[in-house]
């Protein structure tokens, strides 16, 4: 049944409107009672609308679509909707319902043959639908629950001890085997599921020296969700990156990239956040600004549109911006020095949305991963469909999230794969919750861990919390 | 729907953009709203509470399929998932005298599913379950919403596949496939929907459910498979496809040979063809919509090239080295200067990536554009694509042109820019021109794509009254109250108690004893 998973709205609006609406003519210019959709500061602009021609291409990638098979939900519909909204339809419920529903996975944008820029539309959207709507007191506790959490590395740090103590304890086998909390909290039971098990933390000096020959001077994003739940990513990160030849410069008082922030319209928290990390890595006087998340990549790729209006910061997020790399992407281009070893291990390799779609990284993770002796590396069907992470779109909407994701572990299973290989944080703790529950026994690494351990020579057992 | 013709798309400002005006094709809205609110009682009494559509924003989404230039709200929309929820709303509409539209996954070029706002439309988008696939009857048994190249998908680990490839093929439906008798870039060598469907589940436009065809290749009595087929959902909706599978080639070549004018590209591909040589496909794209293709998916076509031809041969491994060879000879023979051989899938996937992204690629040079789609024979194309040129000089409208050469059918893509005063109508001339210019030359004014709303106009230059009353008896056979996608095909629709045509006298078919009026 494709109606599972269903996220609804209350009952429908009551339309003042609605006779006028079901005449084949236009949605007639609000009337001085309602206001539009959408202010005149930065609407999804008309002309990108207009790129749209209705061809479809988009449909068989956008994940939401794949679940519901309605136009509401999927990307030519949205931009329908936005397009109502430029018109002068209310943001009503409904709508926001569906502009709420995009995981902002960007397949669409890969998928489009008219190169519709999605990304910009739907970004814009947001951030009018968190100035204009007002969401129901349920959802604006748990947004505002994550925002307080999420972004801020001495918060989430603070989480780790009563985490790590509840899962030595036992008591997650009891939790998910009632399932009382899945009927109780959904939205919470979802975040206990994607929980990852925890990792020491190893302590990153604020610089790592180039292991011999300087050939690049780098700073590194150690990020939030990455640095206090996969410590590891970003120590492997700074291991690859000297041994490659870079010094690695890990600024102490940054902060979150803003990501987050970005993907949910929070426009001002998004600013500032892009500031600080501006700020934070400016002065270090690095060639390149690494970063091993897509999500935080991708934002950081756009800060030049995010604070394009602020006169102090335009230029200089612009050349930020430039700077900017994916970890792959830097080392692709920077090429390999470093020996590697042998890691006689099968791979499947999973596109993170915001490194395949957002950024077009694709082949230099996978060529990255060929170059090790041994590694076999295997395709996952439907590759260009989103694992149902996409950020908090897994805390805020578990039940679709949960059914894209079991979809992506059925495909990763089919590969046969022993180890399963992403460049997302969010990627990892949404696939391994399904592998999970669905019994796939695989281990789960980040690319630059298989990396440091081909360099290191370590076994493939390191690798990854085996299932 | 006056004169106006051709994929127009609405590139463009997007403000103030007009729907085409109620008319008998498109339905005045309010009107049966008693018959609606009844047919919307039985679909909610039968299906989950997403499964019907009221709310005028969420309808608003489903204005238009692949042809945005028009856009009609529907009353209603429904989405069924099973044949018997279906089959009981198309029996309210028939008992309520609601017209009501089919639809797969909306992106038909000809606005065949172009909602009517007195009436509702029936979306398959969840009937999408592959029922059967049947290796060792080469047959596939799906639901209408299956996406094309899902068929495929399923059948390739049992070494077969679902041979008509539309340009859409990665979205559209097999229900549409079949209203439209769909082609595709392979159809020169495979044939078109109608040879490859051997079966429909068909609810009619009473709400009963029919099996037409079936497994076997053949069924005795009248052909109302045929029929049915690219009748455009004016004859019922189809809730199964039983389909032939074709077995996957040995091996497969494809080409991408540049030539310098589209006039060697065109004796080349009749030289190939009179030689006995029947690729699976003959494509060609001229350096307009080269330069559309390489803009969107970079596609590295060879440089300076003024029309290149896309060929896959296909078949047993002997058989196709021996037309490779002959295929290269005659390339070079016309002129050609450059000769690609795909050496793998991903290079394979690129040369068909720019064939098929080509329409709304030239989104990309272009702000607003008509597709056209006619057919002529194979060997009028030289002389068309001149007049075509001609035409293009003569008016200052840029034409690309990307079609399948191998079996004439064009696609000429009617370039302007709606923000300049007359363009919009220049373009619509030069575009209308070319489906005369496709009829003067013993062609048809679609190859592919339907009559649907917009080349209702057009049918009365290919056929006389009585053909187009002859038509009218068949239809009203099978949907004797006019509600199953009325105002699509014909120009003028009549209910079917009307005499047709504007004589006195019976239908000189009615006459003989033929056919009798409904």
């Amino acid at each position: 049944m494709v109606e599972s998973t269903r996220a609804r709205s209350d009952e429908p609006q009551s339309d003042p409107r609605k006779t006028d609406a079901l005449s084949a003519g236009p949605v007639p210019v609000g009337t001085p009672t309602l206001r539009s959709a959408f202010d005149e500061d930065h609407p999804p602009s008309a002309e990108l609308i207009s790129d749209c021609v209705h061809c479809g291409f988009c449909l068989p990638t956008c994940p939401t679509y794949t679940l519901w098979g309605e136009e509401m939900d999927s990307p030519r519909g949205r931009i329908d909707l936005m397009k109502a909204g430029l018109e002068g339809a209310p943001l009503s419920d409904t709508m926001v319902q569906h502009f709420d529903a995009c995981l902002g996975c960007m397949a669409c944008v890969t998928a489009c043959p008219s190169g519709v820029q999605y990304d910009k539309l739907i970004e814009a959207t947001r951030v009018q639908v968190e100035r204009h709507h007002t969401r129901s007191p349920g959802d604006r506790a748990m947004r505002a629950a994550i925002f307080a959490l999420f972004p801020y590395k001495k918060r989430l740090r603070a989480l780790r001890g009563p985490l790590r103590a509840y899962q030595a304890s036992g008591l997650p086998k009891v939790v998910r085997g009632s399932g009382l909390l899945d009927r109780l909290a959904p939205k919470l039971a979802a975040m206990e599921g994607l929980a990852p098990v925890l990792e020491k933390r190893e302590k990153l000096p604020e610089r790592v020296p180039a292991a011999g020959a300087r050939r690049a001077v780098v700073g590194m994003l150690t990020g939030c969700v990455q640095g206090e739940f996969f410590p590891g990513v970003n120590a492997a990160t700074a291991r690859v990156l000297a041994a490659e030849g870079c010094d690695v410069i890990i600024p102490r008082k940054q902060g979150c990239c803003g990501a987050l922030s970005v993907h949910n319209g929070r426009q001002e928290e998004a600013q500032s956040f892009a500031r600080a990390t501006i700020d934070a890595f400016e002065s270090a006087g690095v060639d390149a600004v690494v970063v091993n998340a897509a999500g935080c990549g991708s934002s950081m790729k756009e800060y030049a549109d995010i604070l394009a209006d602020d006169p102090d910061y335009a230029e200089r997020a612009t050349a930020f911006s430039r700077k900017v790399r994916d970890v792959s992407e830097f080392l692709a281009e920077l090429g390999s020095v470093a020996p590697r070893h042998p890691l006689e291990v099968t791979v499947a390799y999973h596109d993170a949305c915001h490194l395949g779609h957002a950024q077009g990284i694709r082949s230099q993770p996978r060529g990255l991963l060929r170059e090790i002796p041994g590694l076999q590396l295997r395709e996952i069907a439907e590759a260009e469909v989103c694992c149902g992470s996409a950020g908090i779109w897994n805390v805020l909407n578990p039940e679709p999230a949960r059914e894209l994701g079991d979809r992506k572990a059925r495909n990763i299973a089919g590969t046969g794969a022993e180890l399963l290989v992403t460049a997302n944080p969010g990627c990892l703790m949404q696939v391994s919750s399904s592998l999970e529950r669905q019994g796939t026994r695989i281990g789960l690494a980040h690319t630059i861990e298989v990396i440091d351990a081909s360099i290191q020579g370590l076994p493939v057992t390191t690798l990854g919390p085996q299932h | 729907m006056s004169g106006t013709h051709g994929t127009q798309t609405t590139a463009g400002p997007v403000l103030g953009d007009t729907p085409p005006e109620a008319t008998s094709a498109t339905g005045e809205a309010g009107d049966n709203a008693a018959g609606i609110a009844a047919v919307g009682r039985v679909a909610r009494a039968l299906m989950p509470e997403t499964g019907v559509i009221a709310d005028p924003t969420q309808l608003r989404t489903y204005e238009c399929d692949g042809l945005a230039h028009y856009r009609v709200t529907p009353a209603l929309v429904v989405l069924p998932e099973t044949t018997e929820q279906l089959a009981a709303v198309v029996r309210a509409c028939s008992e309520h005298g609601v017209p009501f539209v089919a639809r797969g996954s909306g992106t038909g070029l000809s606005g065949g599913a172009l909602p009517r706002a007195d009436g509702v439309l029936l979306v398959t988008s969840r009937m999408r379950t592959i029922r059967e696939v049947r290796r060792a009857d080469q047959r596939a048994i799906v639901e209408p919403g299956v996406i094309n190249l899902d068929v495929t998908r399923a059948a390739t680990p049992e070494g077969y596949y679902y041979a008509p490839d539309p340009s859409s093929q990665q979205i559209c439906s097999i229900g549409g496939n079949l209203a439209e008798n769909s082609g595709g870039a392979h159809c020169l060598k495979y044939g078109f929907t109608s040879n490859h469907v051997l079966g429909t589940e068909l609810i009619t436009p009473q709400g009963d459910v029919v099996q037409l065809g079936g497994l076997a290749p053949d069924s005795p009595g009248y052909d109302l498979l045929g029929t049915v087929v690219g009748s455009e959902g004016t004859l019922g909706i189809a809730t199964t496809a039983t389909v032939r599978l074709v077995r996957l080639p040995e091996e497969v070549r494809t080409l991408l040979v540049g030539f310098h004018t589209t006039d060697d590209a065109g004796a080349a591909t009749s030289a190939i063809i009179s030689a006995g040589v029947l690729p699976a496909a003959i494509e060609m794209m001229d350096a307009l919509a080269i330069e559309a293709a390489e803009a969107a998916v970079h596609c590295n076509y060879p440089d300076g090239a003024g029309a290149v031809l896309v060929i896959e041969l296909d078949g047993a491994s002997a058989e196709v080295e021996h037309e490779y060879a002959l295929v290269e000879q005659f390339c070079q023979q016309n002129g050609s200067f450059e000769l690609r051989l795909a050496t793998d899938a991903t290079e394979r996937a690129l040369i068909w990536r720019g064939r098929k992204s080509a329409f709304a690629a030239v989104g990309r040079i272009s702000p607003d554009y008509i597709v056209q789609d006619g057919v002529i024979p194979r060997t009028a194309l030289p002389e068309v694509l001149r007049a075509i040129a001609e035409l293009s000089s003569s008016s200052g409208v840029r034409v690309a042109n990307v079609f399948h050469a191998g079996d004439g059918n064009l696609h000429p893509l009617v370039l302007f820019d709606g923000e300049k005063d007359g363009a919009s109508e220049a373009a619509e001339q030069v575009s209308g021109a070319i489906l005369d210019l496709c009829i003067t030359h013993g062609g048809a004014i679609t190859g592919e794509h339907g009559v649907g709303v917009d080349k209702a106009a057009y049918m009365p230059k290919m056929f006389t009254d009585d053909d187009l009353d002859t038509m009218q008896l068949v239809r009203c056979a099978f949907d004797p109250g006019n509600i199953s996608n009325p105002g699509k095909i014909f120009p003028t629709p009549r209910l079917c108690g009307e005499v047709p045509g504007k004589r006195k006298k019976a239908h000189p078919l009615v006459e003989a004893g033929l056919a009798d009026a409904f």
